[in-house]
């Protein structure tokens, strides 16, 4: 168990710079989430364009592993469509909570980065927040033509 | 030199042989020589507990104050000679003021719900600090919530300092309860609680002070603060976890209906009526935590061995180094900067979240606290999500501090 597996230099780069980091402007879909044991707090905001991801932005507090995720979520599912985001999404948890799943498994491309954080069971919650606060905002827009939603 | 002569003789502790009585202290985390800074959140055990635990489990366990037969008659013993040990570490009054309960927060609501509720009315206060863990909030906000009674916070400043005038100033009428801490456990402030307890005694309001941070690290005395409820953890001061204390003036308590029906709290029970135990046991239903509290009583007969006057000034000369070694690191902001403190150390590091410093240092064998250490109230006051906290007892070196320093500027080179 190395630091530096946890602490891969794409991680500190996007926790140093976080992409898309804000919210988006009257977005279809706002959720936050919310870790109580550690205070991480993120609030989510997308658009939808039909079924495409056409912009999502993230903001809040938290730790490196916390904030490099969620950067480097919002790059990968910008642009996609709700089926190819949660299909990442479902890739994503398996390689945060499954030994046996492939660290490098192509389709995740940087996203793979964060394999380290299985070997650090304390931190795994950390990375996995934005992504369960993302399937809770594509689920939610289920509801068809309803206004922005959000768990307030 | 003969100006020694007329000096107190302070002999120096000597934390090498102290580290002797703890056996964990000699393990290593990720190869790394284990320095445990954690201390608030839980101390360890010395030997003398864990032999004490060991020798009620395999010598003399059966339930108590129920048999005739020897294990129980012993177990009995052991179980009432640990509360007579409290009494005196405390220095109650009568055994019967002294309580066994699971701990700090099981203590803080028994006194919530056993004497709080009864008696408030709507519109009356219950007040508190902005310092308080959790477990001194939520039980109150619980109360109020059902009484209609109201709670008031009183302030503190931007040192983390709380200040006797202002707690004076919101005790009013209807101030039916005062509940602070005695030691902060996210900020380390000492409360200037002799005071506060003097002035709600004198307009009539009953005090509940957690000392769950401020029993390892001062004398605590039931008789010289004018104090009605005090209340504290177990494992904070080296005894087990499962086994707190709630003392009690017997006075109160007799007052006080039981917070939980069953065995061991009755003296006869009939369908159409039940008369209750009498003091302590009529706030201990069931079977208790009876290694815990003989834990308990081993523990603080462990302190009886050490210079404890000199234990608590190393924990002091612990705190003025680690405040040292880490003002001196570019970046670092320590939370909590009052006058009095115990040893204790909360600090935030620009651009390293409290958890990756967490992760960090473990590496390094290196164990303190990161989060909002359920005080969310006073992160809110100083806009940080969380803090690193490093909390120091008597087994702790300088050595520790400086890895500590050390490591924090490693994740602090990291992270830039």
């Amino acid at each position: 168990m190395q630091l530096a597996d946890l602490y891969r230099d794409v991680i500190l780069d996007h926790n140093r710079v976080p992409r898309n980091f804000g919210a988006v402007e009257a977005p279809s879909a706002r959720v936050e989430g919310f870790n109580p044991l550690c205070g991480d707090h993120l609030v989510l905001t997308l658009k939808l364009e039909g079924e495409r991801i056409a912009d999502i932005r993230f903001e809040g507090q938290g730790c490196a592993i916390s904030t490099a995720s969620a950067s480097l979520m919002t790059e990968a599912v910008k642009g996609k469509s709700r089926a190819e985001a949660t299909d990442i999404f479902e890739r994503m948890h398996r390689l945060l909570t499954d030994d046996t799943a492939d660290a490098d498994d192509a389709a995740l491309g940087k996203l793979a980065a964060l394999s380290g954080v299985r070997e650090f069971p304390a931190r795994v919650k950390c990375a996995s927040l934005c992504w369960h606060t993302l399937a809770s905002a594509l689920a939610v827009k289920d509801v068809q033509g309803h206004p922005a939603v959000t768990t307030e | 030199m003969n100006s020694a002569a007329t000096q107190p003789l302070v002999l120096p502790f000597d934390v090498m042989r102290v580290r002797q009585d703890f056996p964990i202290l000699a393990r290593e985390v990720h190869r790394q020589p284990l320095a445990y800074l954690d201390n608030g959140a839980s101390a360890q055990r010395p030997l003398a507990v864990i032999a004490a635990v060991d020798d009620y489990e395999r010598h003399h366990h059966a339930n108590i104050h129920r048999g005739v037969h020897t294990l129980s008659q012993e177990a009995t013993a052991l179980y009432e000679s640990a509360r007579d040990r409290v009494m005196r570490h405390i220095n109650a009054r009568s055994r019967n003021e002294v309580l066994f309960v699971r701990g700090t927060t099981e203590a803080i609501n028994l006194v919530a719900q056993s004497y709080a509720r009864p008696l408030l009315k709507a519109g009356d206060e219950i007040l508190i600090t902005h310092l308080e863990h959790h477990a001194n909030i939520v039980p109150w906000q619980m109360v109020c919530e059902q009484t209609g009674a109201k709670l008031v916070v009183a302030p503190m400043d931007v040192h983390g300092e709380v200040h006797a005038e202002a707690v004076e100033a919101l005790m009013g009428p209807r101030t039916r309860l005062l509940a602070c801490a005695h030691v902060s456990n996210a900020l380390g402030t000492v409360l200037p609680v002799r005071r506060l307890l003097a002035s709600a005694r004198a307009r009539g309001i009953v005090s509940l002070v957690d000392g769950a941070q401020a029993i390892p690290h001062m004398d605590v005395d039931m008789q010289s603060l004018a104090c009605d409820f005090y209340v504290f953890s177990g494992h904070k001061v080296y005894a087990p976890t499962g086994i707190g204390v709630l003392y009690g003036r017997e006075a109160l308590l007799e007052r006080m209906p039981p917070w939980q029906g069953g065995g061991d709290m009755i003296l006869t029970v009939s369908f159409e009526r039940t008369t209750y135990n009498a003091l302590p046991y009529k706030f201990e239903a069931g079977t208790p935590n009876i290694s815990g509290a003989i834990g308990l009583g081993a523990a603080l007969a462990y302190l009886g061995t050490i210079d404890l006057a000199a234990a608590h000034a190393h924990e002091h000369a612990l705190l003025l180094h680690a405040t040292k070694v880490l003002s001196q690191i570019e970046g670092l902001r320590i939370v909590g900067t009052a006058r009095e403190k115990a040893s204790l150390v909360s600090f935030a590091v620009d651009a390293v979240h409290a958890h990756d410093l967490g992760t960090i240092l473990d590496q390094d064998g290196i164990a303190i606290r990161t989060g909002h250490h359920c005080a969310m109230p006073v992160m809110d006051f100083f806009k940080l999500p969380a803090t690193a906290r490093a909390s120091f007892v008597f087994y702790n070196t300088y050595e520790e501090i400086d890895r500590l320093g050390a490591s924090v500027r490693r994740a602090r080179a990291m992270f830039r």
